[in-house]
């Protein structure tokens, strides 16, 4: 194993990329795309400080994380296949029903 | 050694893929490099010797969640959006703020580096030969110690596919 | 000696016989994959009453040389707006997820790649399950509708009938107690007989839902000629339809070779614990040399010259292969390559009778349509599947706990699931009735002749 320190820069490069990746795409798929990328990196610190402290909690942790991922992608794109059957756009900027 | 060489390897591909993933203007192209970088994430929890984990992450998330994005992605029409702005007008206030939480996190594991016992890039772990057999211990304390968050998530899987059952339907 | 040099030869030294596997497996599966291609269209032209291929090579052994030969001779064509990037790596990742998962899998006690890795089995059904993504990516970027169709088709029925058949071997591993692969080759030794007698609803759940994950007849409709054209491999021509073929075939042998290993003993000969059934241990070398006698019979009966020499060297090979059996078993010195030799052949020959099921299977029964494919894998063999289950869970506390036989916990679960089986089959029947009844009658065919006057 390498020293920990590489494992949290790599978490937080892709947790990084990740949060930009939501903020400034436009095309709300890649925006849930991002969002997974985000519990990816959190999933690799989780593990990462559960191999260093010898204690599997941190891997439990991790596959509940992956399975409530799973759910919010599910529930994600049912939200935006019902949007796009409605208004034909998957750019966020265009998904403005309820402004005033 | 080889240690180093397969961490340096996956994470590399990662990062690149995360990178690519997020500035690509196909929407498929970036399914697929994501793809990519949850392989190389699924590396990595190989090599931190996380075998269930690593399995589980290639057949629920690259298996399961992936496949359901690119049928997502084949299901909305693609050609309006591959001809738009790709990115927000925030994209520059954006990286400057990623940038700078970057460097923090940097500043922060490089100053701590070598503090005896809990400096950042010291070695610190059991050496693998003694790690318990992986699969046995995870479920040792899923099915013990978590059982009522494993009863949560399993009730939290099935309101999440009637539910995206029920909003995908068309209303006849 | 340079540091870089020296990690090197220490990797070498360690991972070698790993790395030689892994070689062995790319450069052998796609050869053997052409193989049983022929063997399949020979065994088909047989259960059809003809001869099959016998032009290329005595009695067309050269057929899939030739094939080969030809695909990769043959224009690249990509379609007007393919996508090229896709269209490029979709038939890589089918062959590559079918042959990576072949590193787990144990080709008897002393052939493995990945060596006892903690989540063996399910690392093959996971890695093997990547070959969706060649399907659906290949359709979609084939920017064709039969390719798209084909492919959301033929992802829905392999992500349906995958849950069915990882239900069924939970069966099996609830007996095993173990993902290792080794290790559950070792709980059927202790067993003392193979998980498909303790499980066989298990096993027959697994053996289809296995059929429709490989794409085969009668759930080949994605790929059915008469129905898309070629699905999801229209576009694709030349070598690029070979990887396709050639992943499906991988397929095969990947699935037969999880159901050997978990369900019909993998390495292990039948009774395996029996004592007074050891003089079994003699059947593979009997086998072999049979099938050499039997040349040896035919090859006086041969019409041309060269399929005379082929038969005679054919029964060459065979009593070959007979004496390399047989000899540990006889000099005491080499006993120890008894489980090994013997092994290899235990399964090879499990994995043929397998791939050979599916071949009289594909040969004999008539095609699945798509929804009915559907309600199948959903309505009848994933509830059958968690009855199961549950059922052989339950067969398992009976004998541990309350101290019951294992047969009779075991007949009992059968029993069951059994009993399940039917009650959905009468309610498939009984929803197939009610929606007969309410479709409205045929038309009477019109009496006006529309080509009249």
């Amino acid at each position: 194993m390498m020293p920990i320190g590489y494992y949290l820069f790599l978490s937080m490069a892709l947790f990084l990329i990740g949060a930009i990746g939501v903020i400034t795409r436009r095309n709300v798929i890649v925006v849930l795309m991002s969002i997974e990328l985000i519990l990816n990196a959190v999933n690799i610190n989780l593990v990462a400080f559960s191999r260093i402290f010898g204690d599997v909690a941190g891997q439990v942790f991790a596959l509940f994380i992956i399975a409530d991922a799973a759910a919010e992608a599910v529930v994600g794109l049912g939200i935006i296949i019902a949007f796009f059957r409605n208004r034909e756009t998957v750019l966020e900027d265009e998904m403005d029903l309820l402004k005033w | 050694m080889l240690d180093k060489v397969i961490f340096f390897f996956f994470a590399g591909v990662a990062i690149l893929s995360a990178g690519l993933m997020v500035t690509r203007r196909n929407a498929i192209h970036s399914a697929v490099f994501l793809i990519t970088t949850l392989l190389a994430t699924a590396g990595i929890f190989l090599q931190l010797r996380a075998e269930f984990i690593f399995i589980a992450q290639i057949i629920l998330y690259v298996g399961g969640i992936m496949v359901l994005f690119v049928f997502v992605i084949m299901l909305v029409r693609l050609d309006v959006a591959l001809h738009q702005i790709q990115f927000s007008r925030q994209k520059w206030v954006a990286l400057l703020v990623t940038l700078a939480l970057a460097a923090e996190v940097g500043v922060m594991l490089w100053s701590s580096r070598n503090v005896p016992g809990q400096g950042f890039l010291l070695p610190n772990a059991v050496p693998a030969g003694k790690l318990p057999p992986n699969t046995e211990a995870l479920a040792g304390r899923l099915f013990d110690a978590y059982l009522l968050p494993f009863e949560i998530a399993s009730v939290l899987l099935l309101v999440a596919m009637v539910g995206a059952v029920v909003m995908a339907k068309k209303r006849t | 000696m340079n540091p870089t040099l020296h990690a090197v030869l220490v990797f070498l030294e360690t991972w070698w016989v790993e790395l030689v596997s892994g070689v062995v497996i790319v450069a052998v599966v796609p050869l053997v994959a052409g193989y049983i291609v022929l063997v399949e269209r020979k065994l088909m032209a047989d259960m059809q009453a003809r001869l099959g291929p016998m032009r290329v090579g005595p009695h067309g052994l050269l057929q899939p040389i030739a094939d080969a030969v030809k695909l990769l001779i043959k224009e690249d064509i990509i379609p007007d707006n393919a996508d090229k990037m896709v269209f490029w790596m979709a038939p890589v990742v089918s062959m590559t997820a079918a042959l990576t998962s072949m590193g787990a899998i144990a080709f008897g006690p002393a052939f493995q790649v990945a060596r006892d890795i903690n989540v063996g089995l399910l690392f093959v059904i996971g890695v093997s399950s990547l070959g969706i993504f060649g399907i659906v990516l290949g359709g979609w970027a084939s920017n064709s509708h039969y390719s798209i169709m084909g492919a959301l088709r033929s992802t829905a029925q392999l992500v349906s009938y995958e849950t069915a058949a990882g239900l069924a071997l939970i069966s099996g591993l609830l007996l095993a107690g173990t993902l290792k692969i080794r290790a559950i080759v070792d709980a059927q030794q202790h067993f003392g007989v193979w998980f498909v007698f303790l499980a066989p609803v298990a096993f027959f759940i697994y053996v289809v839902a296995s059929i429709a994950e490989t794409n085969r007849a009668p759930f080949d409709l994605p790929e059915a000629e008469s129905e898309l054209v070629a699905g999801y491999m229209t576009e694709y021509s030349g070598f690029r339809w070979a990887l396709y073929f050639l992943g499906e075939y991988a397929n095969m042998i990947v699935v037969g070779a999880v159901a050997t290993t978990l369900f019909l003993g993998g390495w292990l000969r039948p009774f395996p614990n029996v004592r007074w059934m050891n003089w079994l241990d003699a059947l593979p070398a009997l086998f072999t040399a049979a099938v050499g006698a039997y040349c040896v019979y035919r090859a006086g009966k041969q019409p041309v010259r060269v399929q005379t020499w082929f038969m005679w060297g054919v029964a060459l090979a065979c009593f070959v292969v007979a004496l390399i059996l047989a000899v540990p078993l006889l000099v005491a010195p080499l006993k120890f390559l008894v489980p090994g030799l013997h092994g290899a052949f235990w399964f090879l020959l499990k994995i043929s009778a397998y791939i050979y099921l599916f071949m009289w299977l594909r040969f004999t029964l008539p095609r699945y349509r798509f929804d009915q494919l559907m309600h199948l894998g959903w309505y009848i063999l994933i509830p059958l599947a968690i009855v199961n289950v549950l059922a052989v869970g339950v067969a398992m506390i009976l004998e541990m706990e309350y101290g019951w036989n294992r047969w009779l916990a075991m007949l009992l679960t059968t029993v069951i699931t059994l009993a399940t089986a039917l009650f959905l089959l009468r309610l498939n029947d009984k929803r197939a009735a009610a929606a007969s009844s309410a479709a409205p009658p045929p038309e009477e065919p019109s009496t006006e002749d529309s080509y009249a006057g």
